[in-house]
């Protein structure tokens, strides 16, 4: 197909650019599928290398799953909302820590102060854990939890509370996120350094492989590492790389690849640029089961299969005009979708300017159920296969992220990357020029540099009430005044000499909850075995 | 005349940092000398950092909502120590309602998401009461 010359169109602009800034011809033809062999490079879906789908039936078999991810004030308000979300026709829990929780601490720590419940739920101990899970039988729901440096804390508490509910762990099923490694460069809930961080992340591979089966033991996440301005290759290379090397160091735990593999999952966002992002999402089941077994020789075909939450972009939300949100959202969802997600999680139009309020979250799930039960697109599995542009766009996405592989290699892999501020450096260039080209008009978006308002349009806001934080104090502290000491002390003094051993951490942390340890303090003894981590100034 | 010195500080347990990042950029880019504290400083390692680093403005970046609780105490720490007369900024997610108490305390301006890194410099070089214009 012989493309015009320039001039004799006038077009636009002089060049087009996709958001992450990817050139893009004017038209895409047979002549951009030149390099792909449809049986090597795409296969059916459900088939090696997975680029069309990890199943065959996909949306006809079995839809995704609408997990709405949620958490604020008290245990009992955000176990409100689940309850709220599964009347809706919610089919899966997302938990949303505060930030206390993300870093470690009690709520009475005066770190804490003005945090508790406020961007999640407030948890001490392990009855606040089991109000949470109230009337919601953790065999009949899977949950997500997001917390990742503090992860084999929590996921010892949900093991308790199923437990105590009378649920056996081969039957409780979900996520924990646990992706340390993006914390260091994106996300930045990190406690303790690399290194030993990685060595709790094994330790539950191995505890879940043995006791909780169905458990997905890290969500390897490039969200984040988008949300905190990086493009799409970039989180594309820089999440997978991650994931790679947690498959490493597993097998350096001395687990057989077949333990652990399979619960990996993975987590990426949806941004605005419709076809880049489905191309992104497309290219990562293409590039995980190529390197799973070109590299390692994984034949495994769970292991290969590459599985994943997607997440509407957080920073694609505008705080002007927000109900205009409601559409972005949904052209992500959409993108999220043809993509081929296992499960979603769909933006409220109101989150730029705080956390969710009832109506947004229920608009927020209703988009994903007019995309499942009103569009079509559920009715075929990978429409968007053998487009051109889209195929060459898969492609180009691919390379992009080897060339990254290769870098991230000559660096001395993951962890060296992270101490020599690699990722930090790479996604904080992106990020400013992202800004650039926003401020340069060069990108638009609608409400904040093109078709402004002079007028606020008034939004309802939720508001976490301080009373929370002052309630959630006396809780942890009656807990802390009504336990039998001397066991809870000796119960930590074990959680302690574990961490600077190398017996399995997960059934120590196990008893020190159930003796009546918080949280904070279970952390606080991996901490002074650990140390905490400082990170590199770069901007 | 020495360049505005800026310190760009991430006070309380929020951990977004791209915003605090772009703008601390920016800022240096318009030719002023830029300090990051890094994540997760408390109100005392903030105030701490703007008195022995002198600069003329402290820009505070908070997305967690811990905003009331976390801006006052650094203003009235730096008023304490005779620093009163830096300028006081903060970036991030801030209900409306929340900016009245905010400039109250002796917040000189609040920047909301969306907001064009240039205005931010503008604001710095037309109120900054000690240092020079860049």
């Amino acid at each position: 197909m012989a493309q015009k010359p320039a001039a004799e169109a006038a077009e636009r602009a002089p060049e087009f650019r996709t958001l992450s800034g990817r050139p893009v011809k004017r038209i895409y033809g047979p002549e951009d599928l030149a390099g792909l062999d449809p049986a090597r490079d795409l296969g059916d879906p459900g088939e090696y290398p997975y680029t069309r789908g990890p199943y065959d039936t996909m949306y006809r078999g079995r839809l995704w799953t609408m997990r709405q991810f949620a958490g604020f004030g008290t245990a009992a308000e955000t176990n409100a909302r689940f309850k709220y979300l599964l009347e809706q026709g919610q089919t899966g829990l997302s938990v949303a820590f505060d930030y206390p929780r993300l870093l470690g601490l009690d709520s009475d720590h005066p770190r804490a102060e003005g945090e508790v419940g406020k961007m999640g739920v407030a948890i001490d101990t392990l009855d606040d854990m089991q109000r949470l899970f109230d009337g919601i039988p953790l065999d009949k729901v899977s949950t997500s939890m997001t917390i990742n440096s503090g992860a084999i804390v929590m996921l010892c508490m949900y093991l308790a509370v199923a437990e105590r509910q009378g649920v056996t762990w081969d039957k409780v099923s979900g996520t924990i996120q646990n992706d340390i490694l993006k914390e260091y460069t994106a996300q930045k809930t990190y406690i303790f350094p690399p290194r030993p961080s990685m060595r709790l992340i094994t330790d539950m591979f191995a505890f879940c492989s043995e006791h909780a089966p169905r458990w997905n033991s890290v969500s390897i996440s490039g969200y984040h590492i988008r949300e905190a301005g990086a493009t799409a290759g970039q989180e594309l290379a820089f999440t997978l790389a991650d994931g790679f090397a947690y498959v490493e160091a597993g097998h350096a735990a001395g687990l057989p690849y077949e333990a652990f593999v399979p619960r990996l999952s993975f987590f990426f966002d949806v941004h605005m640029d419709f076809f880049e992002e489905i191309a992104k999402l497309r290219a990562a089941r293409r590039i995980w089961a190529r390197r799973l077994r070109e590299r390692y020789g994984i034949e495994d075909e769970r292991s290969l299969r590459l599985r994943f939450h997607a997440q509407t972009a957080g920073c694609s939300l505008t705080a002007q005009q927000p109900m205009v949100n409601i559409v972005r959202t949904a052209i992500e969802a959409l993108a999220g979708v043809l993509g081929g997600c296992q499960s979603l999680h769909t933006n409220s139009f109101d989150e730029a300017l705080a956390l969710p309020s009832t109506e947004a979250v229920r608009i927020a799930l209703r988009t994903q159920q007019v995309i499942a039960e009103e569009t079509g697109v559920t009715n075929t599995v990978d429409p968007m296969a053998g487009s051109y542009y889209l195929e060459a766009l898969t492609a180009d996405l691919e390379r992009e992220a080897e060339a990254y592989f290769d870098k991230i290699e000559a660096i001395g892999g993951v962890i060296p990357a992270i101490e020599a501020g690699f990722f930090q450096r790479e996604i904080a260039d992106a990020s400013y020029q992202y800004q650039q080209r926003l401020q340069h008009g060069e990108l638009a978006v609608v409400g904040v540099n093109k078709y402004t308002l002079d007028q606020k349009e008034p939004v309802e806001i939720l508001r976490v009430d301080p009373e929370v934080e002052r309630s959630q104090v006396q809780r942890v502290q009656a807990h802390r005044a009504g336990r039998d000491q001397a066991a809870t002390d000796a119960a930590l003094v074990a959680v302690g000499r574990a961490a600077e051993g190398s017996a399995n951490l997960m059934p120590p942390i196990l008893a020190a909850l159930k003796a009546g340890a918080t949280f904070g303090e279970v952390c606080d003894r991996m901490r002074a075995v650990y140390g905490e981590y400082v990170e590199p100034i770069i901007f | 005349m020495r360049p505005i010195r800026v310190l760009v500080a991430k006070a309380g347990l929020d951990s977004h940092d791209r915003g605090a990042k772009v703008i601390a950029r920016a800022l240096r880019d318009a030719g002023m000398e830029v300090i990051y504290t890094g994540l997760h400083r408390t109100p005392e390692h903030v105030i701490q950092a703007a008195i022995q680093e002198d600069v003329d403005v402290v820009a505070i970046s908070l997305l967690s909502g811990a905003h009331l609780t976390v801006v006052p105490k650094i203003i009235a720490g730096l008023r304490a120590q005779d620093a009163g007369d830096m300028l006081v900024l903060l970036g991030g997610i801030v209900p409306d309602e929340d900016v009245g108490p905010l400039r109250q305390a002796g917040v000189a301006a609040v920047f909301g998401p969306g907001t064009d890194t240039a205005e931010v410099v503008d604001f710095i070089q037309g109120h900054v009461r000690t240092g020079s214009p860049a």
